[in-house]
């Protein structure tokens, strides 16, 4: 326990290295990636890179306000593949009678983006209304979510029809001035999740409730409404991150969306939100999303290291982020 | 007399660039209570975390039996028998009271815990400090004093020599006190050194050998406690002289600002009632559990109840503390640490948490927030070594500045103040005294619930005592004194004043 006054100190120090922790890594990943292979840089590597972080990079922003205001959630992986699959199937049958065009892709987007919406309510309502822990909620979704998509699919793929897909494609494979739509959209919604988090009343109530949610009761601010708005937000996230991904291969399995919710949360993490909750930083998470891909890209350009350890890798620097994190906060 | 056991020389500490002890001598003889007092901020704490192990010194000796020794550990004073009682407990609260008291040091036979011996054990120290409590109760099932005692047992348990009590009776009804001060003595008759620490003047008097006062990091004074009245320690402490502590009441106005019919919270508050009135301080007493914060929280909306409340003759919906903030009415939790202040943010998001709506839009304004900060340090004369600091670091009384300057920051009409001087130092004390009565005078109503009956007497011009969630009792003006008081809290049947 901090004890008033050991600690009048900190913040004194030069540089926090909490505070450039996460981009001396990034550009460290970068230095390495250049010396390792002359293409890392290259249009086409970098897009390519950015362009399938945005699926993460979406969640982990929403991600960051559920871990900020001392939430968790580990459905959202399974939450997208079950998103995913139900879109594809409405598009599919709205084909048949429709035809092939732009209102069909419509309704899929809305009914990704709704029913991402409500996956974060039934989340939110059972964790602020019944009040069972989100570990648990969430837990128990996974697992649902995860065995709908399978059921859907009766254990195989769904797959969006030919002409569809080549319609939907270009909102993963277009762009305008040479960037592609998903970079464009991650970078939006990181803007204006950096915004909201650090200059309004949702995103200082969210750091508030996960620092001390008593405080924040007596500070008469509504706790379970505004913990309720982060998992709705994720889940919105979650549909709106479905969206940029149909387009990408069509398809949705039961192994879609594996593991995206470890990733997502292990972003957050190394961008120095605090698992725990109470302070979060979604430029931080960004930070966090591209080390990570970046360690998948530099072992799959390289011959060096086995990309089958991509996993160990990411999950040692998962580990030294934690640590480095904490040795800066021990006087506290 | 005998030669101390354990002693600084000259010591001082650096936290960074700022010196906040400076060349203190201090010395503890086996057989005397020697109290330590200062204002909040005076460096108390820090000495104590020398003297306990928990910290390094930066210049100066810390003496053990005349020699100097340098803890690396905690650990190593305990070892050596030097126990410190901290304010806030050291208990884990999942595991039972037995387990506490010998945690880290468990009873084994062969590889196996003696649970039975480990309960006897604890069993024999709680009857010794005649505390009822089951040593297989879960700590988190106990009340705040038993807690204190289980501490206390455990301090017991060991090879005790220098015992280091950072405030102990903060959380103690006055039965507990007694019973505290009647182990302390019996330490002392034992052989052990004392430490006491107290912001309560009675206490240090009733039962130390000697105090030493310090001031901004500097020792003071240091006397025989024969040779000190209250008023000179007082005055040692704040560096000037203290006149008159509590300010002119004000008198009521006629208005009704607030009323309360029938309330009550299951468990807690059973059919209080009262009226408060424009520029009227009210005061509320009563045991520590008798009801008297849950009947706050009620009022504010904090908590679940029946009955009517009503504000400026207008009902207020239950359970909506939003609703009664943006009415004009304001709650000050007694439990600064735990429901008060966000400990490791700034002073500014502390301030503005509960009005972020009226600092900008849809972006908070940065500027107005600034504004809001600098205008509650000028006006609560709030300490702040570094404008940016997490509000942790602050000491006790400048916590409850920040904590008085947020819950008016929506300027509201009616105010409950749940315990205003609660571990704060005498200076302090008398500026928030003063804050009150500019309140009240300025035509705002205020409820003041204290467990320090001179604050009722001295701030209140009406006094409502509970009991066992019921109000049992009404005191006005003259009719308000220790006794009085003390007889309503303690349930016992008086002709006077039955509730109305």
């Amino acid at each position: 326990m901090a004890h008033a006054e050991t600690k009048t100190r900190r913040r004194g120090g030069s540089i926090d290295l909490k505070v450039i922790g996460p981009i001396v890594a990034l550009i460290a990943l970068v230095l390495i990636g250049v010396a390792l292979n002359p293409n890392f840089l290259s249009y086409a590597n970098i897009t390519n890179v950015l362009a399938r972080s945005a699926f993460i990079g979406i969640i982990a922003v929403g991600m960051t306000f559920v871990i900020t205001a001392g939430g968790l959630d580990l459905s959202v992986g399974s939450m997208a593949a079950f998103v995913a699959g139900l879109a594809i199937l409405t598009m599919n049958v709205l084909t048949d009678s429709w035809g092939v065009g732009l209102p069909v892709i419509l309704v899929g987007v809305a009914l990704a983006l709704v029913a991402g919406l409500v996956a974060g309510l039934i989340n939110g309502l059972l964790i602020t209304r019944v009040g069972i822990e989100a570990f648990i909620v969430t837990l128990g979704t996974m697992g649902i979510y995860r065995s709908l998509i399978t059921w859907l699919a009766d254990g195989g793929t769904l797959s969006l029809g030919f002409e569809m897909r080549e319609l939907y494609r270009p909102v993963y494979y277009g762009g305008i001035a040479g960037i592609s739509w998903p970079i464009i959209a991650f970078a939006v919604i990181a803007i204006l999740g950096e915004v909201v988090m650090r200059h309004t009343a949702f995103g200082r109530h969210c750091a508030a409730i996960g620092s001390n949610e008593k405080v924040a009761r007596y500070s008469s601010i509504a706790v379970l409404k505004v913990r309720l708005a982060t998992y709705v937000l994720l889940g919105l996230l979650v549909g709106f991150a479905v969206v940029m991904y149909v387009p990408r291969l069509g398809s949705a399995s039961a192994s879609t969306g594996l593991l995206w919710e470890l990733e997502a949360i292990a972003a957050v993490i190394i961008g120095g939100t605090l698992l725990k909750g109470g302070f979060g930083r979604v430029w931080g998470t960004v930070v966090g999303v591209l080390i990570l891909s970046l360690i998948g890209n530099i072992l799959n350009l390289t011959d060096f290291v086995s990309p089958y350890l991509n996993g160990a890798i990411q999950g040692a620097v998962i580990i030294l982020a934690v640590v480095l994190q904490r040795k800066t906060g021990t006087d506290r | 007399m005998a030669d101390p056991i354990l002693s600084l020389s000259s010591v001082s500490k650096s936290f960074g660039p700022i010196e906040v002890l400076h060349g203190v001598d201090f010395e503890l003889r086996p057989g005397e209570i020697h109290a330590l007092i200062g204002e909040n901020g005076a460096g108390k704490s820090t000495t104590m975390k020398i003297l306990g192990g928990y910290i390094d010194q930066t210049a100066g000796d810390v003496l053990w039996q005349g020699q100097p020794l340098r803890f690396t550990h905690s650990d190593e004073a305990e070892a050596r028998g030097i126990i410190m009682i901290h304010q806030e407990f050291n208990l884990a609260e999942h595991l039972g009271v037995d387990q506490n008291v010998f945690l880290g040091r468990e009873l084994k036979r062969g590889w196996r815990l003696d649970h039975a011996a480990m309960r006897a054990r604890t069993a024999e120290l709680l009857a010794q400090l005649d505390c009822p409590v089951d040593p297989s109760a879960r700590v988190s099932d106990i009340s705040v004093p038993s807690k204190q005692m289980v501490e206390i047992a455990k301090a017991l348990s060991r090879d005790l020599k220098v015992l280091i009590m950072d405030e102990p009776t903060a959380v103690l009804t006055e039965r507990d006190c007694e019973v505290l001060f009647r182990q302390v003595e019996r330490l002392r008759d034992e052989g052990v050194a004392v430490l006491y620490t107290s912001h309560k003047l009675s206490e240090v008097k009733r039962i130390c050998d000697r105090v030493t006062v310090l001031r901004d990091g500097a020792m003071v004074r240091n006397s025989k406690v024969s040779e000190i009245t209250e008023d000179e320690m007082a005055e040692a402490m704040v560096g000037r002289e203290l006149s008159g502590l509590y300010p002119a009441k004000a008198l009521p106005r006629a208005e009704v600002m607030l009323e309360v019919e029938n309330l009550s919270v299951p468990g807690m508050v059973e059919g209080a009632s009262l009226k408060l009135r424009r520029g009227e301080v009210l005061g509320i007493g009563g045991l520590v559990g008798s009801g008297r914060t849950e009947l706050a929280e009620a009022i504010a909306g904090l908590r679940a109840r029946s009955g009517t409340v009503r504000l400026e003759g207008k009902d207020l919906p239950a359970a909506e503390p939003h609703v009664a903030m943006t009415r004009g009415l304001a709650y000050l939790t007694e439990d600064r640490k735990g429901a008060g202040l966000l400990l490791e943010k700034t002073l500014r998001e502390n301030l503005t948490l509960p009005l972020l709506d009226r600092f900008g839009g849809v972006l908070i304004d940065r500027k107005a927030e600034e504004a809001a900060l600098d205008k509650a340090i000028a006006d609560f004369a709030i300490r702040v070594p570094e404008r940016n600091m997490a509000v942790g670091n602050l000491s006790g009384g400048n916590q409850q500045k920040l904590l008085l300057a947020k819950t008016l920051l929506s300027d509201p009409q009616v105010i409950l103040i749940d315990e205003p001087t609660r571990g704060i130092d005498i200076g302090t004390k008398q500026q928030i005294y003063q804050l009150i009565a500019d309140l009240a005078a300025e035509g705002r109503a205020i409820v003041v619930i204290s467990s320090e009956m001179p604050e009722l007497i001295g701030l209140a011009s009406r006094v409502l005592v509970m009991h066992a969630g019921r109000v049992v009792g009404e005191l006005a003006q003259d009719e308000i004194n220790e006794g009085a008081i003390v007889r309503l809290a303690m349930g016992l049947k008086d002709s006077e004043g039955e509730a109305a």
